[in-house]
């Protein structure tokens, strides 16, 4: 139920973006997901994130399937058109309104379940197309609206309310990203927005899919001893791989000081994307590189081997070409063409025809 | 002097998939449309890539009745493996014509056939060099005995082979033609050429096409302005998006750049594809996916949310034989009521019949502005035989004065003068809202859903809510019903009996309707069904006929099982003949059917075959 609208709070203190608006511009209806739902943290990093990068709230688009993760659109970004489609199917319809219009920012909120069991085609074509589109993936390995079966991101072992643990192998949707071509793969916590918001912020950035799997989880079926999704043990096994910000073209010179007091160190490397933004990492592994994709599917292996939740920004392509580079449509929405341009008219047609005499 | 049937004949090859038979075909085809003469082909094709049985059927009828015909005066006999059928398949008095290079067994022969044999294999082996061309040419040299046995224009072929290859491939000109000649020169040193069944320049297609109505549906997605194409691969409708493609990488192309002004995205299933369909819709786009049966299978639950959130988009049905896999290169009509509701819970939907090519072109323009005015999914229904065989159609004809019907959608300046925008408000009481594009304006963002919603949009669980809209979305889709094609009704004095039909059984049923007034002087009035929901025109058809017979091609009835259900007509007033094999209709099996539903004639309606 997503239809408590939230009463606009409006104070002279509140910070401005560049746009002039506050964070509170950036909400949505009050949440109506159970108190303390890691979603609502994700809701919070994503508020940030598109008020940090100062995004026109009307220029997004919200894409969702069903569950309790695709509810969370409605919780941010009133003022973005949203779309609560059906299950497991958001990718496609993602698609078709990137493919009409490539100028919106797209922000695809789905969960385990609408990922990875019945939309697991849906996710892998998607990431396969790379279309422009953030795609947030709210994992708690449980089904909540349906009172907490096991999810397919279940680790082995892990186990129900009840005590029954999972004995079907988990999907990773990072490892998965990883061998089908994603051009950008994260996990973050919900529990750790500093870590987050960056992420979210390059996803949206990065022109192509931005695969982000987020630990979110759920307090009211999996947060409990003996669940590998629970806060508790994230928070005990979450193990940071490579600390990224992002520099959007416009920041970028000079980028320096801004950026190496966001991240910290001073071990950075420079990722520049091709559309001139810059992702900043700074290595907390020794020899990380994020550019690297059969590396970082190994470090994956290796950690979550060692019963670690390897996070950050785990991977990026540089060189990500999205579906419009690959088709070569237009620079201009696709929708908005002037009938005149479409249109070949009589006389063409009239051409046309000798070839079918 | 010649004597015989002029330019009234069907004639059948019969070849096997994979050899190339289909260029010879298509040229014999063409040469007869060029010769100004009514012709149909079809093409009886396996499920399968080589080697199975495939067969090639050309009617050609000065009248203009070309649908197809069991009836074959001639046969051109090409692989052995079907010899038994294709000689069982001739009328009395036939000819067979074969490739003589192996003796054909004595116990094929039927006494009421001539057997034409022409050493084709025999002859291409000494002229040619190569296995391939051998077989390829081995097909175009029976095009030359045909030449000469049915008197087919040979500087009509002549002219469309250099058509074909032009100076730049003068050395397959040559071959080809030298092919045409052997057989030609065989058949009228050996037999007397032409034969009693032959033809003769008409002046028939002069303002005519040659053209598939796959081919004319995607040329009518490109003049609509249709941006958004997503599909999976299925036959029989596969060639729409193929075409689609060709045209756009022709049509629209944006000259500095070199970029397409389309998207055609090849999903990974039906599912995706109605969903990036939806998705383009719902984003402003015109937008559309071409499928067969089984694909509209696997939609069904995107056409119910785009049904619900009323969101436009247009859906190509090229129907093929069904359940299941079905026979995927044979037609049916068989997807009517699966199209008209598709989905679960209360949902109907706009629905286009046409009849051929032409229609395809018309219908699928006019998809487009329906779909945006009613803010809803539309299907255009047509079939394997429609989609995938060249018909002859009149020439198609564009009035530069069109522009799309984009319906009630809201811009920022039409914003500015309402205080508050409300997706699902039926603010002029016809039950179309307004609706606004994504990115345009803050004021007209909106949250689409498939879950209950109010008129205001807002997600609700109220049942006076959920119903408040639900009815509204009715109310739209019973306006649509004089918005859509009105049927097609021809009426003849004192005609007390109706035939009811839709989409390709129209050639059939007309022709056997002329048929049987001429030769049983029986009256009978005709409607052509050309969308659904039904307009008025459509009850008020069968309440003025004793019986309608409702003729089409499924097993269930579903034409006359959706009147029964969509007019107040009585059930009574209906009958069906019903064909679904998967071959195009035949008037002859209209006639029978239609007598014996009349109660007359009974001894007609027997022994009807294929």
């Amino acid at each position: 139920m997503t239809y408590i609208a939230k009463p606009r709070v409006f104070h002279p203190s509140l910070e401005k973006n560049e746009l002039g608006l506050t964070r509170r511009d950036y909400e949505g209806v009050m949440s109506t997901l159970c108190a303390g739902c890691g979603h609502d943290s994700v809701t919070a990093a994503l508020i940030e994130a598109a008020w940090e990068l100062a995004i026109p709230t009307h220029r997004a688009a919200k894409m969702s399937g069903i569950g309790c993760s695709s509810k969370t659109t409605a919780y941010f970004m009133s003022e973005s058109h949203g779309f609560n489609s059906v299950h497991g199917r958001m990718p496609s319809v993602a698609s078709g309104a990137n493919a009409a219009n490539r100028d919106l920012v797209y922000i695809g909120v789905s969960g385990d379940g609408d990922s990875l069991s019945i939309g697991l085609g849906q996710l892998c074509h998607a990431v396969r197309r790379n279309l422009n589109l953030l795609y947030i993936i709210e994992n708690n390995g449980v089904y909540g609206l349906t009172k907490g079966q096991f999810s397919a991101s279940a680790d082995m072992g892990s186990k129900s309310k009840r005590g029954v643990p999972n004995e079907q192998p988990p999907i990773d949707p990072a490892l998965l990203g990883l061998s089908i071509g994603a051009t950008f793969v994260a996990r973050g916590f919900s529990g750790d927005k500093d870590q987050l918001v960056p992420i979210i912020k390059a996803g949206i950035r990065h022109p192509g899919l931005a695969l982000v799997d987020v630990i979110s989880p759920c307090v009211t079926f999996n947060d409990h001893v003996g669940s590998t999704k629970s806060y508790a043990y994230t928070r005990e096994h979450f193990r940071e791989a490579v600390e990224a910000a992002f520099v959007a073209p416009k920041d970028f010179v000079p980028p320096a000081d801004e950026i190496t007091a966001d991240i910290g160190s001073a071990e950075v490397r420079d990722v520049r994307m091709h559309d001139g933004s810059v992702i900043r990492f700074r290595q907390v592994e020794g020899d990380y590189d994020a550019t690297d994709r059969d590396a970082v599917y190994g470090y994956l292996r290796e950690r979550q081997n060692a019963g670690e939740v390897p996070t950050g920004l785990l991977y990026v392509d540089p060189e990500s070409r999205d579906l419009h580079d690959v088709l070569g449509t237009v620079d201009r929405p696709l929708w908005d063409l002037p009938f005149e341009e479409l249109c070949p008219g009589s006389e063409a047609l009239d051409a046309l025809m000798e070839n079918y005499r | 002097m010649k004597t015989g049937r002029v330019n009234d004949l069907a004639l059948k090859i019969g070849t096997v998939n994979g050899t190339g038979s289909a260029s010879a075909n298509g040229l014999i085809m063409q040469s007869i449309f060029r010769m100004g003469v009514p012709v149909s082909g079809k093409n009886v094709f396996p499920s399968n890539i080589q080697g199975l049985p495939t067969w090639y059927e050309i009617r050609v009828n000065g009248s203009g009745h070309v649908a197809r015909t069991p009836d074959f005066d001639l046969i051109v006999a090409m692989n052995p493996e079907t010899y038994a059928q294709d000689i069982e398949e001739l009328v009395p008095g036939g000819w067979l014509l074969y490739d003589s290079s192996w003796p054909m067994a004595d116990t094929l022969r039927r006494d009421e056939v001539t057997f034409l044999g022409v050493p084709l294999a025999e002859m291409c082996v000494k002229t040619f060099d190569g296995g391939r061309t051998r077989i390829l040419m081995k097909n175009i040299a029976y095009t030359g005995a045909l030449a000469a046995l049915l008197d087919i224009d040979m500087d009509v072929i002549r002219g469309l082979l250099e058509e074909t290859f032009g100076e730049k491939k003068r050395h397959l000109l040559d071959a080809n033609f030298e092919a045409i000649r052997l057989g030609y020169d065989y058949a009228t040193e050996n037999f007397e050429c032409p034969l009693p069944i032959r033809l003769e320049r008409m002046d028939a297609t002069r303002d005519s096409i040659l053209i598939d109505g796959n081919t004319a549906a995607a040329l009518g997605c490109v003049y609509a302005g249709a941006t958004v194409a997503a599909w999976y691969p299925i036959t029989p409708s596969t060639s729409l998006v193929d075409a689609f493609t060709a045209y756009c990488r022709r049509l629209r192309v944006e000259e500095e750049t070199g970029q397409s002004k389309a998207a055609i995205l090849q999903a990974e299933d039906e599912l995706a594809a109605a969903g990036i369909t939806i998705g383009a819709g719902w984003a402003g786009a015109r937008a559309f996916t071409a499928t067969s049966g089984a694909g509209i299978s696997l939609m069904t639950e995107f056409i119910g949310l785009a049904y619900y959130a009323e969101v436009p988009c247009v859906f190509f049905d090229v129907e093929r034989v069904g359940p299941s896999t079905g026979m995927p290169t044979r037609t049916q009509q068989g997807d009517i009521l699966l199209c008209a509701y598709a989905s679960h819970g209360d949902t109907k939907h706009l629905c286009l019949y046409p009849k051929d090519p032409a229609e395809c072109f018309e219908f699928s323009v006019q998809a487009f502005d329906l779909a945006e005015r009613f803010q809803t999914p539309v299907f255009v229904l047509s079939d394997l035989d429609i989609g995938m065989n060249d018909w002859v159609v009149p020439r198609f004809e564009w009035d530069d004065e069109y522009r799309p019907d984009r319906g009630k959608v809201l811009d920022s300046a039409a914003l500015a003068e309402i205080e508050t925008f409300y997706r699902y408000l039926d603010v002029d009481g016809d039950g179309i809202p307004y609706r606004t594009i994504p990115g345009e304006d803050p004021k007209g963002a909106y949250f689409t859903r498939g879950s209950g919603h109010t008129k205001y949009g807002k997600y609700t669980e109220d049942p006076d809510e959920y119903q408040e809209v639900i009815d509204r979305i009715a109310v739209k889709i019973d306006n649509a019903a004089e918005a859509v094609p009105p049927p097609e009704i021809r009426s003849r004095p004192d005609a007390r009996y109706g035939l009811i039909t839709l989409g390709a059984c129209d050639g059939a049923v007309r022709e056997a309707i002329e048929r049987m007034e001429a030769e049983d002087g029986l009256r009978l009035d005709y409607m052509r069904i050309r969308g659904f929901p039904f307009a008025h025109e459509v009850a008020g058809f069968i309440e003025a006929h004793d019986l309608n017979i409702v003729i089409e091609q499924n097993r269930d009835a579903q034409l006359k099982s959706l009147l029964t259900l969509e007019t107040p007509a009585s059930k009574e007033r209906l009958t069906s003949v019903l064909r679904y094999g998967g071959l195009p209709l035949s008037a002859r099996h209209v006639i029978a059917g239609v007598k014996d539903r009349l109660g007359l004639a009974a001894e007609t309606a027997e022994g009807v075959g294929a």
